[in-house]
């Protein structure tokens, strides 16, 4: 379960991160509780459970954008450069390059080096002949390798992707797909919610399974997707709604 | 000035013949209220932004009071602009009463509260829907102050032209610290004040027609600038 990093250059370990009987609370409503987990390597984790189990809750605990009402979230070991990628890309009100040097001159990028990165990311990406167009009038698909091309900018260590593809069609959600599997060679650890079967037998190292705020299984995806050890993982693969 | 005493004839005439004293008039009132407005601008859009962006008490209060002074009587603001800069008040050996400097001051005091209030709605909206991203990215709260300004800019565009309005509408504040004194601080609305105190009702009215058509001339040209960017920026 626990992989090396495939590239040599990331070969120091990226901090294991531990969430100890986390719990989140709104309201009085609990929508995670008591959820142990923990997620290191450089594997390719995927999150997966029905609508309202808590999934980007998870995501938003483990980056660090929500602190939980108890129990703990911890890198162990020095915090990794991470990155988030969401369901719908939040992208500012200027050009497709000027999001990418935005985010470049916020990293700390000198100026002089960020045309030319953002423009290499926008080609990585595909959106060479896109670099002037406001970013928001792109579509959907080019909005989302948008904000890829902007997480590549900031060579995460650990990259976060909260339902990516669950509004593209079936063309960019390839290449949303490509791109994971390119930041994953790259040496990158993945953490993606989703929750199309599919989609997690292609791209899963590892495989969590969440509902309704409660963690029901973390295993070898291998594993998960061939002898599930709950119930639970056995309805779910099945489509069944037996919670 | 024709025979005519209709006020149309008599601002197209006050146009048409370039009157001095009309471009005077009009100049100062231009200057007066574009400098007030850039002034608040400078003070009033930060301070929106940081209202949203830091959390301190008393800042539901705050917000309150700025919404508040949004109605603020413009009489009341050349008030206390006039005490403290008469010759006994705090700031009155500055001599800078009845100038257009005074003018100035008691406009920026009359539209501060709109443009920060109009602003702190404007970048509350749009904070609502950066903020988890721009965390992501590791982007400080100073630094999002204008990230946020700047995104909001046709928002922003639109708050400014509000209190451009109200700046050159207005009569009571530039009446009480600038003393409509002819040459001076005379400016469109006390001209058409002391006007139609005379009796001279067509010349207020003529006035009248074409401090609205600079207005609307301003507002017409904000807004193209707006619908542009708007379409091409999405």
């Amino acid at each position: 379960m626990n992989q090396p990093c495939p590239l040599p250059t990331t070969a120091r370990d990226i901090a294991p991160l531990a969430l100890v009987s986390v719990s989140v609370e709104h309201r009085g409503q609990r929508l995670l509780s008591d959820l142990t987990l923990r997620i290191e390597g450089c594997q390719r984790t995927v999150v997966m459970g029905p609508n309202g189990a808590g999934k980007s809750l998870l995501m938003r605990l483990a980056h660090g954008l929500l602190a939980p009402s108890s129990g703990s979230v911890a890198w162990l070991g020095a915090t990794p450069r991470q990155a988030m990628v969401f369901q719908r890309p939040v992208l500012l009100r200027r050009s497709a390059l000027d999001n990418l040097t935005y985010a470049l001159a916020v990293k700390g990028t000198p100026r002089h080096r960020r045309r030319g990165l953002a423009l290499a990311a926008l080609d990585h990406f595909g959106l060479a002949n896109l670099a002037k167009r406001p970013a928001r009038v792109l579509s959907g698909g080019e909005q989302q390798r948008l904000a890829l091309a902007r997480a590549w900018l900031l060579e995460p260590e650990v990259l976060f992707l909260d339902e990516p593809t669950s509004a593209l069609d079936p063309a960019a959600i390839k290449a949303v797909e490509e791109a994971v599997i390119d930041f994953h060679r790259r040496g990158t650890r993945i953490v993606m919610t989703s929750h199309d079967l599919h989609q997690a037998r292609r791209l899963a190292d590892d495989v969590v399974l969440l509902n309704a705020g409660r963690l029901i299984e973390h295993t070898a995806a291998k594993t998960f997707f061939q002898a599930p050890r709950t119930a639970e993982a056995r309805a779910f693969l099945k489509g069944e709604r037996v919670w | 000035m024709t025979g005519d005493p209709n006020a149309f004839h008599i601002a197209l005439a006050l146009v048409l013949n370039l009157d001095a004293a009309l471009f005077d008039i009009v100049g100062l009132s231009l200057r007066v209220s574009l400098t007030a407005v850039t002034l608040a601008a400078l003070i009033g859009l930060p301070m929106g932004a940081a209202l949203v962006l830091w959390a301190f008490p008393g800042r539901g209060g705050v917000i309150v009071l700025l919404n508040a002074l949004m109605g603020l009587p413009p009489v009341v603001a050349g008030l206390g602009v006039y005490l403290l800069l008469s010759r006994a008040g705090p700031l009155g050996q500055f001599g800078l009463l009845f100038t257009p400097s005074a003018m100035v001051v008691a406009q920026m005091l009359l539209i501060l509260p709109i443009i920060a209030a109009l602003t702190r709605q404007q970048v509350e909206e749009l904070h609502g829907e950066y903020r988890d991203q721009l965390q992501s990215l590791g982007v400080s709260r100073l630094r999002m102050m204008p990230t946020l300004l700047w995104d909001a800019r046709f928002g922003l565009i639109t708050v400014l032209l509000a209190g451009f309005g109200r700046a050159s509408a207005e009569v009571g504040a530039v009446m009480i610290v600038g003393g409509n004194i002819e040459g001076v601080t005379r400016v469109m609305t006390t001209a058409i004040v002391l006007e139609t105190s005379k009796g001279n009702l067509p010349l207020a009215l003529g006035l009248g027609l074409v401090l609205l058509g600079l207005v609307t001339l301003i507002n017409a040209g904000a807004y193209l600038v707006g619908e542009f960017a708007r379409r091409r920026l999405g």
